[in-house]
């Protein structure tokens, strides 16, 4: 009697899920009702100017990497400080850097979005061509180097004086291998740091010679070695970079690549670690010092007013610590040197009001010679030519002619493991 | 004695297969409609314990980010079109009882073909001869990366399935070294190039894809239901004995196989880079590859039901990320469901083809 008992357990598989799902009706009446409630009381409070805006975020991984971690809090914060709603603020992550990305943008503008976020380089060339089929949307791209070149009016770039903050955590990296001169543990001629890179690009080099000045400004021994593991997360080979780098000499680890990779070589090897991205103090209590970050918040909150106002938004767009688009983490005390929290106040006010310039071309030398003149390639082209010339008054002017990095030079002090 | 009392007890239930007396179609679909309604519901209890959304909403929503734009209409077609191209592939090495895993691979390098002809002699020759290497040059791609695991499972008899695993990796690795060679810019990332992709037809620019699989799917499915070469595919896919009592040569039959698998694939390869994304990266087939082999099997084998299961799965995808970006739920979450919907989709089957038979009281026989 197959017959019947299919048909029994048919029956039985029925009833079943009719159960479910009029229990789950009934709980999400009730969800339901109160969400709206609160709904409700936030949108009668204020009248606001940001009523009308739709902002779509497009991320290529989701909270599990720290970089796209990074954007999707400041994008939360962002829609807190507006007091946008649920509806206003749409966020798509896992978005290849292909096809997939210009999809993504297409269907956030067919959903009504003024505004189109996106937060990987290699989603720029899909940005563009999505900016071209809607005109009346504005294309915002992080990282990227074609919005000045491009001629459009509804993309743009936009970046953040990372430098300063990598300079900042410098002086705190000095600083400490000075207590760890004055304790005995190495002398001057032994301070050596040891740097994780992801590639060998200006957005890399830029910031890993800001780090060394920084730390050459208090520490003026010091130098620095620089090994490239090719990839922007490979936990596996930062954690081998950052273990052949102590292995080699290296009194104090910094890197820009977004694993836990050589934070959590550091601790397990008690050499101190300044990091990036945000703080890892959770997981390195005896050795992180201190971390810069880039806070997106502040241009988040610049492009929705800037919609809002009707006004026109920056093809590049860059801002430093002054406007909190350079964060710095809590400093670690327990790994920190003593004074490191007044240093760097005192630097950072003199960042902030412009008496100091990370790239003063007397801090650093190229080739033992003072750097008087550079053409960087500022307009992206593939041979790499320079096209803009970039040092002037006395400084290499980083992050002026375009929101992206383009300082790549080789300064003296700095020795690159891979070639 | 009682050892020999337990030997005795039958058990409360054993398992039948159903064999012959098959049960008829209707009720296969009937019970498959009831296990996709089980899941659903037991998908909706695990949404209201771990987001306290209403499961309704969410249902809606996956159907609306599948299908409510024509915008999203055009790209699940694209999708399925994919999707379905690499399980048309590896349906002739399954049926062959070929384990081919590596249709990831075969497809990457059919793309990697693709955008090596793009990037090299894109604008050196004339728009219609590239399109010709292009075609020329992924299809042998493919199939030679299929050949290799074939040839040596064919003569020195090594395992295909660990093979053909292995040469995914190869061809990610591959594609990773060809990328950092021609991305001049910041993130190792390839320009799309754009101006020397597959026509459009009218403005319709997944039409072209959806056209070719759709042509590859009855191709596929007279091969193998009515070709000589697909009965010697069932034939050595049943029993490698039998074939040679009958004077099949299954060598010959394998390697060929595997070169129409891996053809197929480097299309599935030339669809992607030279129809779609005009780029590459290691990510560009996505998991394709394996998720293939799933539509594949649900299908049976069959190329016209191969077109629902990949509907199926596309669908749960396209509408589970729809979900992450409305309901700002982790993507995990959508898995779960995702993967609940297939386990008892899957398990259904096991419904359909085999029954339970409970212990007959008092009398033997069949419990009436």
């Amino acid at each position: 009697m197959k017959k019947f008992l299919s048909i029994v357990l048919v029956l039985v598989m029925l009833v079943s899920c009719v159960a479910a799902f009029s229990a789950c009706g009934k709980t999400n009446d009730n969800d339901t009702d109160t969400d709206t409630g609160v709904a409700n009381d936030t949108g009668s409070a204020e009248v606001n100017k940001y009523a009308d805006i739709k902002i779509g975020f497009i991320f290529l991984h989701d909270e599990k990497s720290t970089y796209d971690l990074n954007f999707i809090r400041a994008a939360e914060a962002a829609k807190v400080a507006l007091g946008l709603s649920d509806d206003q603020v749409i966020i798509k992550t896992n978005i290849d850097e292909s096809d997939d990305c210009y999809e993504a943008a297409a269907d956030l503008a067919d959903m009504g979005c003024d505004i189109v976020f996106a937060d990987s380089f290699g989603h720029e060339d899909f940005m563009i061509k999505a900016a071209r089929e809607f005109p009346n949307v504005q294309f915002c791209h992080a990282t990227g180097t074609k919005a000045h070149t491009e001629g459009l009016a509804n993309f743009h770039n936009a970046f953040a004086d990372i430098y300063e903050g990598r300079y900042l955590a410098g002086v705190a990296a000095g600083l400490k291998l000075n207590e760890m001169i004055a304790n005995g543990e190495f002398t001057a001629e032994e301070a050596k740091i040891g740097y994780v890179g992801a590639f060998p690009y200006a957005e890399v080099k830029s910031g890993y010679t800001s780090f060394y000045l920084g730390a050459k400004s208090v520490c003026p021994s010091v130098v620095m070695d620089v090994q490239f593991t090719g990839s922007w997360y490979d936990a596996n080979a930062e954690r081998e970079t950052a273990i052949a780098l102590i292995n080699g000499g290296c009194k104090l680890i910094s890197q820009h690549a977004d694993s836990m990779g050589a934070p959590g070589a550091c601790e397990e090897n008690n050499v101190p670690n300044v990091s990036y991205n945000g703080s890892t103090v959770a997981d390195c209590p005896n050795t992180f010092i201190v971390s810069s970050a880039i806070n997106w918040q502040p241009y988040f909150e610049y492009i929705v007013n800037c919609v809002a106002d009707g006004e026109t938004i920056a093809a590049d767009w860059c801002a430093g610590i002054e406007e909190g688009s350079v964060v710095l983490s809590a400093i670690n005390e327990a790994a920190a040197a003593e004074g490191t929290a007044a240093k760097l106040e005192e630097v950072k006010k003199a960042l902030a009001d412009g008496t100091l310039k990370v790239f003063d071309t007397a801090n650093f030398t190229v080739n033992g010679e003072t750097l008087t003149s550079y053409m960087a390639d500022v307009d992206t082209d593939a041979a790499y030519t320079g096209d803009t010339e970039v040092v002037s008054d006395g400084y290499f002017h980083e992050s002026e002619y375009r929101s992206a990095p383009y300082f790549d030079v080789n300064i003296d002090g700095i020795t690159l493991l891979n070639n | 004695m009682n050892k020999t009392e337990k030997i005795k007890r039958e058990p409360l239930f054993h398992i039948v297969n159903r064999g012959r007396d098959a049960i008829p179609w209707w009720k296969g679909m009937l019970i498959r409609a009831a296990a996709i309604v089980f899941a659903l519901a037991v998908c909706a209890v695990i949404m209201v314990i771990l987001t306290k959304e209403n499961p309704i909403e969410i249902y809606k929503t996956m159907f609306d980010g599948a299908f409510g734009t024509e915008r999203r209409k055009w790209k699940l077609l694209q999708e399925i079109a994919v999707l379905l191209c690499i399980s048309l592939a590896v349906t002739p090495a399954f049926k062959m009882q070929f384990w081919n895993i590596g249709a990831e691979g075969q497809a990457l390098v059919g793309g990697l073909a693709t955008a090596a002809c793009m990037f090299y002699i894109g604008g050196k020759v004339p728009q219609g001869m590239l399109i010709i290497i292009m075609v020329a040059a992924s299809i042998v791609a493919g199939a030679i990366w299929a050949l290799i695991p074939a040839v040596f499972k064919a003569v020195w008899n090594t395992n295909e399935t660990l093979f053909t695993l292995m040469m995914n990796y190869i061809a990610i690795q591959l594609v990773d070294v060809f990328v950092n060679i021609w991305a001049k810019n910041g993130s190792a990332v390839l320009s799309p190039m754009s101006e020397y992709g597959l026509p459009i037809i009218g403005d319709k620019k997944y039409l072209l894809n959806v056209i070719i699989v759709a042509a590859l799917t009855v191709g596929m499915y007279i091969y193998l239901k009515y070709s000589k070469q697909g009965y010697e595919i069932s034939v050595v896919g049943q029993s490698e004995k039998t074939a040679k009592y009958i004077g099949i040569s299954v060598k010959k039959v394998i390697i060929r196989t595997m070169l129409v698998s891996g053809a197929v694939c480097g299309i599935a390869g030339l669809i992607l880079v030279g129809g779609t994304n005009h780029n590459i990266n290691t990510n560009t087939v996505g998991g394709n590859g394996f998720t293939a082999i799933m539509v594949s099997w649900l299908a049976k084998f069959n190329p016209i039901f191969m077109i629902l299961t990949a509907f199926m799965i596309v669908f749960l995808d396209l509408g589970a990320s729809h979900v992450t970006a409305m309901f700002r739920i982790s993507s995990d979450i959508c898995d779960i469901m995702i993967g609940i919907i297939l386990f008892f989709i899957i398990g259904c089957e096991f419904f359909i083809n085999y029954k339970l038979k409970f212990r007959s009281f008092g009398k033997g026989g069949e419990a009436k």
